[in-house]
């Protein structure tokens, strides 16, 4: 009974944990720009997909995931550069279109380019799952979490202790005001989009081992750290790490003992849930009408 | 006076004039359409299926044609979606005129253009799985793929002959899945086998392991069948493997394909699945009917297209060579002749399996058709 319990804990914490690092990329780029960027699980594609070609051309693993992670960062800033920044006066619904429109191209490429084919990445360590109180763990799980951890951690920091990070901090919470004290504001948005393509792109490479990876798997991860950024309160990071990985284990449970088939009802239903008790999410900042 | 000389004429005019268009058809080619998913989602059935479409007609023009005549192509890409099936089978019927048609990569695109042949009363070969399409049957439609209740019938029997009458079912919630889910429901109850476990996962799911602990935690069950397509039963067999579970595994012939052994691993180990002989051409007994023209198609294939030999170009080799063969049996391209010779053809020996036709049976392949494989050190080996 116990160890069915902590199989389904162990699974839901893994699959949150990839949600949670998505739910950041959405955080990071909302904040600084109130848009919800939906090519978002496209970064997540192109990390996996990138180090499963690299390596397939012979490539070491850790330096193809190093140009994998490089190259979604690219990809990052050509996105705010080319689609974003061109419509710097159009207002937020019409950007989110765009992000969409960008998604939709880009997974047309990479289909263009690696073909339609699930790969295969193989784990970091062993092969070997781990056994705990009769339940198993994959080992790439401690994988995902453990750079999980490490990025929350590294963002943290990033946040409160780099000029750099106050600055996008800055813009998020006035734009306006921002820009008088000298933040080169699109600079700022630039630097959100290679953050957040980075942390997609490695969430792509630490789960690609355990999901697989083609040129669409981006759509249904990046939907799914969506809803857990929404859950926990968009703009909030605590609010994204928990969303996630609440997300995560509550499909795992609801597939383990309720039935499979309401698995993604479930999930779907929760954010009708939290944000009917509470319209920002679980963290979200309490908005203030200036009058 | 005029008048009847100018209405002779015109009568003497028709009739040589009509006589010139029967010369004419003579040496006309035989005209085979076609409708098939070539780009789009469904594009792993329909490019195989093309290919081999087009190297075949080559190939038998160079021979010589059918009747002495000259075999045409004529095809379409519906893109994987059914309305426009619907559309290019009209075409073919109205504007082409076509003689046969050999085509319908998906379920969904063969059902949209059946009224059509139905009403314009055109033999139609489908390249399809679903039971639909020939049960009930449909007097001008065929389907050369098996059915995923034979798929289960062959599946069910092969758990029977090892002893086994209690299994856990796992399947996606596709069309795929969720048809075969219900097929081996049903086939299991006919069969005495329970079904102790009924759990599902959806397509885009990157974890199936709360699921297969589900099945593993119910009491009696002693093997394990995963009816699904795509990415899913190769996840489902990861987890399997990394959970432990040691019951004899089967999947389904969703996944019979190179592909899934690349992604599955090691973890494939062991699993079971029915499969067309095109699989494993060298290891078949040397006494097999099926060897030589499965060995053929394969290389072929292979030589001509560079690339690896799939079952969905397999249905449309079938396809082809059932067309031919009704064609020469008629003696004429006459829609009728030939519909009454496609449902009379008995042991025709295709890659796909034996073919034996009548007018209760528009597919005419059993569930023996399919062998079973088993995974060995990476390969499919032949078990029975």
């Amino acid at each position: 009974m116990f160890a069915e319990f902590l199989q389904y804990l162990f699974t839901g914490i893994t699959i949150g944990a990839t949600y949670a690092l998505i739910a950041l990329g959405f955080t990071l780029i909302y904040n600084a720009s109130h848009v919800i960027n939906f090519a978002q699980g496209e970064f997540l594609m192109i990390g996996g997909m990138a180090t499963v070609s690299l390596t397939a051309m012979g490539v070491p693993m850790i330096l193809a995931i190093i140009l994998a992670v490089l190259l979604a960062g690219v990809l990052g800033i050509l996105l705010q550069r080319f689609a974003i920044a061109p419509a710097k006066q159009a207002d937020v619904v019409t950007l989110i279109i765009i992000t969409i429109g960008a998604s939709i191209f880009i997974r047309g490429l990479a289909q263009l380019v690696w073909g339609k084919e699930y790969h295969v990445m193989q784990n970091f360590s062993s092969d070997e799952p781990i056994r705990i109180f009769g339940a198993v763990l994959n080992s790439q799980s401690l994988w995902v979490l453990g750079i999980g951890a490490i990025l929350v951690v590294g963002l943290v920091l990033f946040f409160t202790r780099t000029l750099i990070g106050k600055a996008i901090l800055a813009t998020s919470m006035n734009k306006e005001a921002a820009r008088l004290v000298g933040i080169r504001t699109q600079l700022v948005l630039m630097l959100a989009f290679l953050v957040s393509a980075v942390l997609g792109s490695v969430a792509g490479v630490v789960v690609a081992p355990i999901t697989f990876t083609s040129y669409d798997i981006g759509i249904m991860l990046g939907l799914k750290g969506f809803v857990a950024a929404a859950i926990g309160g968009l703009g909030s990071g605590i609010g994204a790490v928990v969303g996630g990985l609440l997300l995560g284990v509550v499909e795992a449970m609801a597939a383990g003992y309720i039935s499979s088939d309401y698995k993604d009802a479930v999930a779907f239903s929760m954010i009708l849930v939290v944000l009917f008790f509470m319209p920002r999410g679980l963290f979200g900042a309490k908005v203030v009408e200036r009058v | 006076m005029l008048k009847t000389i100018l209405r002779r004429t015109g009568k003497f005019a028709a009739i040589a004039a009509a006589g010139l268009v029967m010369s004419a058809q003579a040496a006309e080619p035989i005209k085979i359409g076609s409708f098939l998913s070539v780009t789009g989602p469904a594009s792993f059935l329909g490019d195989p299926e093309l290919k081999t479409l087009e190297m075949y007609v080559e190939k038998i023009n160079e021979e010589g044609g059918v009747l002495g005549r000259q075999l045409e192509l004529i095809h379409y890409d519906d893109v994987g979606n059914a309305s426009n099936a619907r559309n290019f089978a009209s075409r073919l019927i109205r504007s082409d005129r076509v003689d046969i048609i050999v085509g319908g990569s998906t379920t969904g695109a063969t059902m949209a253009a059946v009224p059509l042949v139905e009403q314009a009363k055109v033999p139609f070969i489908s390249l399809a799985g679903a039971v639909v399409i020939t049960t009930p049957v449909k007097e001008w439609v065929f389907k050369t793929p098996q059915s995923d209740r034979m798929a289960a019938e062959r599946i069910l029997a092969d758990m029977k002959d090892r002893g086994i009458t209690k299994i856990g079912l796992i399947s996606g919630t596709g069309g795929f899945g969720s048809s075969g889910r219900t097929q081996t429901l049903e086939v299991a109850e006919q069969m005495g086998i329970e079904v102790l476990a009924d759990v599902t996962y959806s397509g885009s799911d990157t974890d199936m392991t709360a699921q297969l602990t589900n099945i593993r935690n119910t009491d009696g069950v002693e093997a394990v069948l995963n009816f699904g397509f795509g990415q899913g039963p190769a996840i489902v067999t990861r987890n399997y493997a990394q959970l432990g579970m040691e019951l004899p595994f089967y999947q389904s012939h969703g996944v019979a394909s190179d592909s899934f052994l690349e992604l599955a691993g090691d973890a494939a180990e062991g699993l079971r699945l029915p499969a067309s002989p095109l699989l494993v051409p060298d290891s078949l007994p040397d006494d097999d009917p099926q060897k030589k023209v499965v060995q053929d198609y394969k290389a072929e294939y292979e030589a001509r297209w560079d690339s690896k030999v799939s079952t969905f170009g397999a249905y449309a080799y079938d396809g082809l060579m059932l067309a031919v063969q009704a064609i020469e049996a008629a003696g004429s391209t006459d829609k009728e002749a030939v519909r009454e010779a496609l449902e009379n053809i008995q042991g025709y020996v295709g890659v796909t399996g034996v073919f034996n036709m009548s007018p209760e049976d528009h597919n005419g392949l059993d569930a023996d058709s399919f062998r079973i494989l088993e995974v060995q050190n990476g390969e499919w080996k032949l078990i029975n």
